[in-house]
Parts: C-alpha cells; structure tokens; sequence
C-alpha cells in the first residue's frame, strides 16, 4: 500500500500553500519542493474544476500520433482555389479589416498586389486594398499559415506537409531570408523579384526534389532540437538537415542549381516555414473534440491575438496584441517596434520555440537577462501550462525530458502563466523590415475567453 | 484631531494570509498609524476594511484578485510613509523570506520536478485546498491538508477517496504530523521510537509526543486526521486508515488515539477497532472519563511509554482570586478546563485564543502570540484573578521567542503558572525558554496538565 511506502519513508513533499512549512522541511533536510501557489482568478475558478481530462487526452493523442512529411511545393492558388476565384489576401493571425491593419501588413499587401498584377505601383494598391475591391482573410482559415505578416497570394509557391496519420495537409509560404522581405512589410523591387524567382525557378525545383524524396518531418525536429535549434528563432540545424536532404534529389535534375543552393545556405531561417506548416499539420486533427481545452493555434496580425481551443473548433479568442520584449539590431529601439505579428506562434503550440527554449541556448539571449538558466526556466515553466511530453521530441539539456506539448488553456488560467513566443520584430512602418528579436506573450484574456466559451456549450 | 485613511490597491497580487497580517502588524506599529491592514479585497474581507474604518474610495473598489494596503494615520505625511514601506516590503519579498531550493506554480509542476514526492502538504484557503487535494490524491499523493474550511461532506469523500488509492488524507484542519521522523507544520523535533500516535488535535499531538521525547522515549510517526474525523459524518474514516497504518509498520510498537469524545456510535467502532489490534493501544477521548482510558494528555503520554513524569516540588502558597487561563492551544485549554472541572471548581475562566472569534484576521497565536498580551494585561490588573495559567506552545511554525514576547509584561503583579511544550531540539530550544519564564518567576510545570492541577491548588476563593 501507498500508505506503508509512505510512513517507510524519505517522505518528499510538495508543499502547496504557506511557504514557511517548506523552508521548515527543507532546514530538517526533507526534499521538498514549494508550489508558488496563487488562486485562480475568482471568476474563472469554478470553470477549472471541470474534468476535461479525458477530452484532453483525445487532442493530445492525435497530436502525438501525427507523422507529418514535407512533399511538395504546389502553387497557392491551387491548393486553395479560393485564391484562384476572386482577388483575395491571405493574413497572419485571426481576422482584421484593413483599416485596423498595422503597417507592415498594409505595406505587404501592397507588395502582394503590385507582384499579382492587380495594380500598376504600390499607391495604386493601396487605393485598391482601401476600396473593399480586395478581399481579406486569415491563413488558418485555408489550411494554411505564414510568418509575420503572412501574407499569401495565388501565385505563391507553397510549402505543402502532409499528417500521413490523419490525411489533412497544412501549407506556408517559402521562407525568403532576412533583410527587405515581404513578410516584415517590404515591397520594393529587390522584394517582389525574389519572389518572382521563388515562383517560376526555386519552388518547381525544390518540388520536384522533394515529390522524388519526401521529408519526415518528425525526426528532423527530434535531431535539431538536439542540435540547438528551437524551431522559431534558430533554425540553423535543421535548414542545413533539410538542404542536407534534398542535395542529391536537387543535383540528380541537373541545370543551374547554384542559385538555389546557395539561397538555402544563405538563410538559417529557410526551415522556420517548413516547421509552421508542421505544425499546422499536426494541430488541425486536434480540434474539434468535445470539451477539449487544449489550444490548436496561436496567431497574431500586429492589431489582435487569437488562439483557439480544441473544444470550440474553429472558433477565435481574441485580445489586444501586446508589445515584444526583445533586443533591436543598431539604430533601432523599442520605438521603431511593431506590436507582436504572424502565425508563427504554432510553433509554440506544438511545443517548440520558446517551449523548447532549452534546447537552444545559442539564442537565450532573447529571453529577459538571456543566460542558459533563463532557457531552463522558460521551458519549465511552459511545461506548467502544458498537458505533456512530447515521447519523440527531447532536449538534451533537460537530461532528454521532452519538449512541453499541449497547451491546456485551464493550466494558463489557473497559473496565470502566459505563453512565451518566440519572435522577430517588425519595423512599425511598412517596408523597412525586421529590426530586432524577442519574447513575446500571449495575452491571458484570450484563455479566460476561451474557457468561459467553451464552459456555455 | 481627524484621522486620514489612505488605500492603495495593487491590481492581480495574492500573498498569503499569514505574510499579510504579519505586515499588517508591523505597518501598525510605525509612528503616527492608528490602525493597517493588508487584504484580498473579496467582499467579505472589504466589509472586515469598512467596519475598522480602514476602508478608502480607491480600497471599495478592489476586486477579489487585487491586494488592498490600508493604513489610517494620524496626519498626511505617516498614512503616505506607511505605503510606502508597505510596497517596499511588497517589492522585496523574495530577498527577506526564505526561499526553498525547488520551485514551481502548480503541483503537476512541482511532481516534473520531484516525481518521486509521496505527500502534497496543503495550506491554501479552504475554497480551493479541496481542488489541491484531489489533485494531489490523483497524482497517486496522501495528504496532510492544514487548511480548515471544506465541509464536512466533501472531508468525507476526500478520505474515501483516500482509502480506495491506499492514501492517507490527514485533516482537513490537520495542524501537526510526525512521518518517518519528518516533523510536518507544526510540529516538534522528537526522536524517533516505538509509539505511533493518531490525534485529531494538532496540539494534542504535540504535548503527547513532547512528553514522550521528555521521558526518553520516541515516537514512530504521529498521524492527524483533523478535528472532524470522529464526527459521525466522517465516521473516523482517517482513524481507521491511520490504525491500520500502524499496526502494519514495522517500528510502532503501541498506538496512542487522541481526541476530544467522539460520537458514541464512533467511539465504539474505534474502541472495537483498537481491541482487535495486534498491538497495544493507549486511548485518550479528552472529556470522556472510562476505565482504561487515559483521562489526561500526560497520562496519554505516561500509560504509552510505561513511565512516570517527574512533578518537582511546588511550594503551595495559596493566593486569594480566580483562575485565568489563557490558551495559544484549543485542546490545552479544553484540557486544563476539564481538570478543574473534575475538581468540583467551576468559578475559573479559561480562553482559548486560537478560537475564530479572537483569530478574524490575524494569525493564530502560536504564529504570533503577541495577540495574548492584551488578555494577559487585562488579566493582570483584573482584582477578582488570582492566577494565570498560560501555555507556551513550541516547534515549527511557531513564533521564535513566545517567552520573550509573553515577558514583555510585568508578571510579577501576580503568581502565572505555564507549561511549555517543545524540546530541546525545538528551533526555539525548550530548556532557555523555560529558563527564562522560570527567571520571571513564572512557575514552569512538566505538562499542561500538570500547570492546571498546580493553578488549581495555588488559587482560592
């Protein structure tokens, strides 16, 4: 019996409450951890007592049965036809009208109209976007995702991972390096020549490779969390995994591949988009259970931060997005920063970037004073709030426990910790770019939100 | 002169109660402050603000999450220094207390970082110890819940939920356990031996097993099961467990029962339990006078060990007046009041400080047995007391120097007879504060029971 184990002893405690009783026990030398506990806030303590559990665990065991495969690179309009129907733009984070929009989406979407042959220059495109004759809607609404101001259009090349466990795809658009980039708001010609580049050279290329060889994505996680990566600010590790895998595939089609080698080498972030898609993949089939308070997606467009819920399927939990807490390249400040911006928060959903922060502490210095002790303690806590372990997913640092998966919105509630993201930092205005890299946290509204819906169905 | 209320409300900040009042009464304590307090502002604890007239337009509007400092001072520029010091003290918690090595927010994280913990001590308020407890039981935990406040129906299905796991629930209002030599809240530093001990009184438990460290003895774990067990709802559901407990663990060799008299049907049903026992049992129901029942904690703790507490010579000087007692421990004075209710004497008056009425925001008296002094200085200048009878209550948790803090009065005006429960292993060490109440001329007894009988005979009237 549990009782005789007990009273056999050591006796170790977990001390819940008045913190003199620990720092008794642990003067008398008995191993005790204390629980640094807070209430609940008030309004929200009877919605915890609700058994999800089971639920719970139904999101949680599809996310982990997932066996998501990088395998082709398809145009956007194909993929999601609504792109081909009409003239409609596709955004990070839940929906926004674009008179509410900051200013580097606008400045995307200019970009994205100018490069579809909807307007002449970038003025004419704003007129247009202006005059309701553009459409507007969120990634997560196709299937798909993107990077900060996420913007997707028909032509674009896509990304495209396939959950071979559950038959559901997700799609994101391909990574296009650091600097004056359409994803942070750029719009000039430098930006829209590379993507002109990506779509009629680099995406059919890479697609043909990977339809040859598709890529198992799962795997390639489990060794670059081993190798420092962290999925959202570092991808060093498996962008080199990836461009590792596809050399021979690229090489056997002959042609002029330097380019396109070279473009991959050339930016560490290649993976970041792969990985999103990956997550987006993985977290889809994990929506819709009945009760289930685990969070299938984390999303911002610069203006609003939305999360959604298992139990609640497709619905949105929105609040004011808050400012990123980072360190800015020369020249620029907190001043010049965009509040916190893109669909790259699946990551954190899944379990990685700052969930996985201890696996990579090459970019700790992110993260408040920034030592490796602050990465330990931001996964810790992120696995608080986080309903498992991923069993494939570990980081050697925390002696090989995996990365925290599963956010389950009571434990965020109930510990009022928010979740960290990971984040690059727009520039406020619209074509100057990224000018720095932080933390960002979701805002606690959208879970409070989220649990009281969820506690009226 | 007009007095000035200042409130400062500090949005989504909880300190536990004890941190709080004890800030309180330091905040009370700076010049020019007639009264403070620092609260959760729920409604009822704003309607404790309105009535001692600390409550400020800023403070009504306090939420259940926010944290209310109120101060009332006697000019402007004391009620501003008072906040101050307040959020200076706010701000510097985690340098001043003492800090454990391993931390978390939730108990499923403090189980990732120990995952091999087997009990969860829980002291959180009443409304969500119950919601702590279940998780701690799921998570495969026994549990020793100091928290009082979860009522009696949900006590009961948290200790049948125990019992199907194989887990012990101590409490709820469990204020003291011995386990595997590991003194557990408020407890004391006893050597380890072969009388295990199961006691629905936190300070029952500890005079029993202070006494049993004092004649030479040790105890093998001491086991609360909270002051409701032997209600007939609960139906001494965390006896039983704890007795079955015992009679299996290798080093007890007799079992000692503590409790005030439980209900008849239950009393028969652990008295029943006990004689079927394969070892040896001393049962004390506090109240309930039969043969072969200890009728005293001392003689619990003597009839457990087969030994004799020495009572020192006293020289009988009898003083004219009545009996004071003025109790930091609830069974103590129940204890004491039974005495001399046994010797025909019922003109005395006996307080027991730690009751509700006197403990309405501020610590308990063991915490801070500052509380008493006010009663004992009443008591003093009282003509018709003849004798104040006094406990002082030793071991973890307990206030530092609860000598010192009685001493702060003038106790030569009166004959005071104390027992001080504790050992010498306690961190306050028994032995210098029974020196010092001795230099005082306070007339220290080995037991409680003992201080009563000693009250007794010294006080005519």
């Amino acid at each position: 019996m549990s009782i005789d184990a007990l009273l056999a002893g050591p006796v170790r405690i977990v001390n819940v409450g008045l913190e003199g009783f620990a720092s008794d026990l642990a003067a008398n030398g008995a191993t005790v951890v204390h629980v640094d506990w807070k209430p609940p806030r008030v309004e929200f303590a009877a919605l915890l007592g609700q058994s999800a559990e089971a639920a719970n665990r139904e999101a949680l065991r599809r996310i982990l049965a997932a066996e998501p495969a990088l395998t082709d690179i398809r145009r956007a309009g194909e993929l999601i036809p609504r792109l081909d129907a009409s003239r409609l733009v596709l955004h990070a984070g839940p929906p926004v009208a674009w008179e509410r929009m900051c200013g580097p989406m606008r400045g995307a979407i200019c970009g994205a109209a100018v490069f579809e042959g909807w307007a002449p220059d970038l003025e004419a495109a704003e007129e247009l976007a202006a005059s309701g004759a553009i459409g507007f809607a969120p990634n997560h609404h196709f299937r798909a995702v993107g990077p900060m101001t996420g913007i997707t259009t028909r032509s674009m090349p896509l990304l495209l991972v396939e959950n071979r466990a559950f038959g559901n795809w997700a799609a994101c658009t391909i990574n296009e390096g650091l600097g004056n980039v359409l994803r942070f708001g750029g719009n000039d010609a430098e930006v829209l020549g590379r993507l002109g580049w990506l779509r009629d050279e680099f995406g059919a290329l890479l697609g043909r490779a990977l339809r040859a060889a598709p890529l198992e994505l799962s795997p390639l996680i489990a060794r670059g969390l081993a190798m420092g990566d962290e999925m959202h600010q570092r991808n060093v590790a498996c962008t080199s995994l990836l461009l590792r895998a596809v050399a021979p595939g690229l090489a056997s089609m002959g042609g002029s591949l330097a380019k396109a080698f070279s473009f991959i080498a050339g930016n560490d972030q290649f993976f970041l988009n792969v990985a999103m898609a990956m997550g987006k993949s993985i977290l889809d089939p994990a929506g819709g259970v009945e009760g289930s308070t685990i969070v299938t997606a984390m999303a911002r467009n610069g203006t609003d931060f939305g999360i959604r819920i298992s139990g609640c399927g497709d619905e949105w939990f929105i609040a004011p997005v808050e400012m990123p807490q980072g360190l800015y390249f020369p020249g620029f400040s907190a001043a010049d920063a965009n509040p916190d911006m893109g669909d790259s928060a699946i990551l954190e959903a899944v379990g990685l970037g700052a969930f996985s922060m201890a696996a990579a502490p090459a970019v700790a210095g992110f993260v408040g004073a920034g030592g490796f002790a602050e990465a330990l303690a931001t996964t810790r806590a992120m696995a608080e709030i986080s309903a498992a372990r991923h069993p494939q997913w570990r980081i050697p640092a925390l002696d090989f426990a995996g990365a925290p998966v599963g956010i389950d919105a009571r434990r965020v509630v109930e510990t009022g910790t928010a979740p960290a993201i990971n984040t690059g930092i727009a520039h406020r205005r619209a074509g100057v770019g990224q000018v720095g890299a932080g933390v960002a946290r979701a805002p606690l509204a959208c879970f409070e939100k989220a649990l009281v819906a969820l506690a009226r169905l | 002169m007009h007095s000035l209320v200042f409130n400062r409300v500090e949005r989504s900040r909880y300190l536990d109660s004890v941190a709080l009042m004890r800030l309180s009464r330091s905040l009370s304590a700076l010049p020019g402050i007639e009264a403070a307090a620092l609260m959760i502002g729920t409604p009822s604890n704003k309607a404790l603000l309105r009535e001692a007239g600390l409550l400020a337009v800023e403070g009504e509007e306090a939420g259940p999450n926010d944290l209310v400092i109120a101060v009332r001072a006697l000019e402007h520029r004391a009620g501003q220094d008072a906040l101050a010091s307040a959020l200076q003290f706010l701000e510097n918690k985690d340098d001043s207390s003492p800090r454990t090595g391993l931390r978390a927010k939730t108990l499923a994280g403090a189980l990732e970082l120990l995952p091999e913990a087997n009990l969860a001590l829980i002291s959180v308020p009443g409304d969500f110890a119950l919601l702590e407890t279940r998780k701690a039981l799921d998570a495969g935990l026994s549990a020793l819940v100091f928290s009082s406040g979860v009522p009696l129906e949900e006590e009961r299905a948290l200790k049948r939920m125990a019992n199907e796991k194989g887990l012990l629930v101590m409490g709820p209002d469990c204020g003291t356990a011995l386990l595997a030599g590991v003194p557990l809240a408020f407890a004391n530093a006893v050597p380890r031996g072969g009388i295990g001990i199961v006691s629905a009184s936190g300070t029952g438990l500890q005079e029993v097993s202070c006494l049993i460290a004092r004649l030479g003895e040790g105890v093998s774990h001491g086991i609360g099961v909270g002051g409701r067990d032997l209600d007939e709802r609960v139906g001494a559901l965390g006896t039983l467990a704890a007795i079955d407990a015992l009679e299996r663990d290798a080093r007890t060799k007799v079992i000692v029962l503590l409790s005030k008299p439980p209900a008849p049907g239950v009393a028969e049903a652990v008295l029943e339990r006990l004689a079927r026992c394969a070892k040896r049992s001393v049962v004390c129901f506090l109240g309930l006078d039969r043969p072969g029942l200890a009728r005293t904690l001392h003689e619990a703790a003597e009839m457990a060990s087969g030994k004799k507490i020495e009572s020192l010579k006293n020289e009988i000087r009898r003083v004219p007046g009545r009996v004071e007692g003025l109790f930091c421990g609830g069974t103590l004075c129940s204890e004491a009041e039974l005495i001399f209710q046994r010797r025909g004497r019922y003109g005395d008056r006996f307080i027991d400080l730690g009751d509700d009425r006197y403990t309405r925001a501020r610590p308990h008296p063991m915490i801070d047995p500052e509380l008493r002094n006010a009663h004992v200085a009443r008591a003093l200048a009282d003509p018709e007391v003849g004798v104040l009878l006094l406990d002082i209550v030793l071991g973890y948790g307990a206030h530092s120097d609860p000598a010192g803090v009685l001493l702060k009065e003038n106790l030569s005006m009166k004959t005071v007879v104390a027992s001080v429960v504790g050992t010498d292993r306690d961190p306050q060490v028994r032995s210098l504060q029974v020196e010092r109440l001795s230099e005082a001329g306070v007339l220290v007894a080995p037991s409680n029971a003992l201080a009563a009988e000693w009250a007794a005979a010294l006080s005519s009237y």
